[in-house]
């Protein structure tokens, strides 16, 4: 007979447990891996994603950007969430996603652009994107929206919509979650774990053994993944977007990641964590684990890594001179973008202040 | 035909959904059911469960969900089963629906409309009967809308789907089945940002919107039996305000009653208030006059007759710019 007793028993415990295809020294785990071509452009990519953070954050340090936060360490997670879309796909993110951004094809000169307060300036035609999104978990529901919109026209694409663990203690990821499962929408919801929101650790933000698992409540399948094996990342979400494709529901991944910097570039870790941490992930590093498993498999070239970095770096000069030296943002433009046609109040505002800036009567 | 205004609006859903297959309707209760209201009666028979459906019962939820489909190009008409559960949406309204258009650069139009029955005097439980159109209309990028018949109810209804931003409609819960008058079959539009003069008048202009437009009415009837001919003025839409019919009708009369049942600090009459200092202030024989719901949350059924604006009080304010000295 069951007691009412076993009726309050802890949960059993859950048969999560991270997908990983390289182990951190290279070698390689079980399961089938993407081909070496994959490999080397996801090689490219984070390599990529090392330059673009370090040169972000140098640019802020020199006053020539604002506030930005780094994704050093992540940059598996980002590049290969994104890298597993088709050109057709929504990506849904946030700042911690930048990356993903740029792998799904907007130009790096609109990211340098936002963040150096500019009018972003739209992104492409035809990259389909919502704007980097700033309040955490807002996105959920958007990203509910657009897959369901999606299916209702009948097209065969998904919605891609991350966030961080920090975002799952907010209402929004329980509403967006639980539209997209009970409408069946095509989305795949990508949490990049990494241990922190801002001074939070992730055991303080959810009693959940793991963030996957909250996809059983919604019904729909939850995965982890080891999220500094970049091969891993990429894999798990090829499978995920195909099934969210072939309509067969919205899919979870955690991917399990470590912030290795600041939240930000106004944050101070040291208030908060204990540094002899954070270098017990060192090790983790997933640009050094994809080398060592290129090595291994012998389709490492000596020297591709700096190769990649130079090429890196040309290109955000590149982007950093176009951005710079485009023309000053003038507020003409707030006034352009309140609403698709200025109301007669914006209207005032504008003579006004362009009144003002040309030291006219109105000033 | 004939119509109330709760029919009005449900003719609008059915004109939309039956010209333009991009406009998909849904809320709490919605679909079967009809809506609380049954203002969304029928339609689901009549257009199909994907084109017309329930949702989770999640505000936030609803509000987020219509900005991923506006974005993705769609035309939501969401309902909010109650306004004052519109605190619960406000981030994705505020943050998300009023900022998306300026935040992508120009790429985005979120072409949403949420509607939402609001306002008091029927005996509803708590936040069943509040006003927040000022919240909204304190938002850049969102439009608010306040119909006050059948007649306008539908064209601003289909006004504001076709509208490329997005729009808070706002419709007067305790007038949904109060009268019935013409309403045309079809679809014709009642333009956003225009205010109406439902009564012509010389000596004071009463401004008013939504709920407390029938009241404006009311009073100025009972002013022209005295021999004081009240000009009234239906805001129609409070966000963007049109201030030149205000201002217009304001310059003739020189005198002014803004009437709305929102709480009166930093309200649509306050901004009324200011309108009309910056543009009409020597045209002004006596202080602008408001009558509003006080500053308290909403009254408890008991009391509520007496903090929704009534004819009298109207009447008073009225008076009272005709003869200021005698305050």
């Amino acid at each position: 007979m069951v007691s009412l007793a076993d009726h309050f028993k802890e949960a059993p415990p859950d048969v999560f447990r991270p997908v990983r295809l390289v182990e951190p020294d290279g070698s390689r785990a079980e399961g089938e891996v993407p081909t070496l071509d994959e490999a080397h452009q996801l090689f490219r990519w984070i390599v990529f994603g090392r330059v673009f953070d370090q040169r972000m954050i140098s640019l802020q340090r020199q006053g020539r950007i604002g506030t930005i936060g780094s994704i050093r360490g992540q940059e598996a997670s980002a590049a290969g969430i994104a890298m597993a879309m088709e050109k057709r796909d929504w990506l849904v993110a946030s700042y911690r996603e930048l990356l993903a951004y740029i792998v799904h094809g907007v130009p790096v000169e609109s990211i340098v652009s936002l963040y150096r307060g500019k009018v972003p300036g739209p992104f492409p035609e035809d990259v389909r994107a919502m704007p980097i999104q700033i309040v955490i978990g807002s996105q959920m529901p958007h990203a509910a929206g657009i897959g369901f919109a999606m299916k209702y026209r009948g097209e065969d694409a998904v919605a891609v919509c991350c966030c961080g663990d920090g975002a799952t203690s907010e209402g929004d990821f329980h509403e967006g979650l639980n539209f997209a499962g009970v409408y069946k929408a095509p989305v795949v919801f990508f949490v990049q774990n990494n241990g922190w929101a801002i001074s939070v650790p992730r055991e303080r933000q959810t009693k959940s053994r793991t963030i996957a698992q909250k996809a059983w409540s919604y019904g729909f399948t939850g995965v982890q993944v080891d999220g500094n094996d970049a091969l891993a990342v990429y894999q798990v979400a090829k499978e995920a977007l195909r099934h969210a494709r072939e309509g067969e529901g919205p899919v979870l991944i955690e991917a399990l990641t470590y912030r290795v910097g600041p939240h930000t570039t106004s944050d101070d870790p040291r208030r908060y964590r204990d540094e002899e941490a954070v270098k017990a992930h060192e090790g983790e590093d997933p640009i050094l684990r994809l080398r060592l498993y290129l090595e291994k498999e012998g389709a490492y070239r000596e020297g591709l890594q700096e190769e990649i970095e130079e090429e890196a770096r040309e290109r955000m000069s590149q982007a950093v001179e176009a951005v710079e030296s485009a023309g000053a943002f003038t507020p003409e433009e707030m006034f352009d973008l309140t609403y698709a046609r200025a109301t007669p109040r914006v209207e005032e505002d504008r003579r006004v202040t362009l009144s003002r800036l040309s030291g006219g009567a109105s000033s | 035909m004939k119509r109330n205004i709760v029919e009005a609006v449900n003719d609008a859903l059915a004109c939309a959904l039956e010209s333009d297959h991009d406009v998909v309707v849904f809320g709490e209760d919605v679909g079967k059911n009809g809506g609380v209201f049954r203002a969304t009666d029928a339609l689901q028979d009549r257009f199909g469960a994907d084109r017309v459906f329930d949702t989770p019962l999640a505000e936030s939820g609803i509000a987020g969900f219509a900005v991923g489909l506006a974005a993705y190009g769609l035309k939501p008409v969401a309902e909010i089963q109650f306004g004052g559960f519109l605190y619960l949406a406000m981030n994705q309204l505020g943050a998300q629906a009023a900022r998306l258009h300026s935040r992508s650069g120009g790429r985005l139009n979120i072409q949403m409309v949420l509607r939402a029955p609001y306002g008091g005097n029927v005996k509803s439980p708590d936040l069943h009967s509040d006003s927040f159109e000022a919240l909204f209309s304190h938002t850049p990028g969102l439009k608010v809308v306040m119909p006050s018949t059948p007649y306008n109810a539908k064209g601003l209804l289909l006004a504001a789907i076709e509208d490329p931003d997005p729009v808070v409609f706002l419709e007067p819960l305790r007038l949904y089945r109060t009268f019935r008058e013409e309403v045309p079959d079809g679809i014709y539009t009642v333009p956003l940002g225009e205010a109406r003069v439902a009564r012509e008048g010389s000596d004071v202009t009463v401004i008013s919107y939504g709920a407390a437009s029938p009241t404006a009415l009311e009073a100025a009837e009972t002013l022209g039996e005295e021999g004081v001919s009240a000009e009234v003025v239906d805001l129609q839409t409070v966000s963007p305000i049109d201030a030149s019919t205000v201002v217009a009708s304001v310059q003739k009369t020189g005198r002014a009653v803004v009437v709305h049942e929102a709480v009166g600090q930093l309200g649509v009459g306050a901004e009324i208030v200011a309108l009309i200092n910056e543009r009409a202030l020597f045209s002004l024989l006596a202080p602008v006059e408001r009558v509003t719901g006080w500053n308290t949350p909403y009254p408890f059924a008991e009391v509520e007759h007496l903090f929704v604006p009534s004819k009298d009080m109207v009447v008073r304010s009225v008076r009272r710019t005709l003869q200021p000295d005698e305050v």
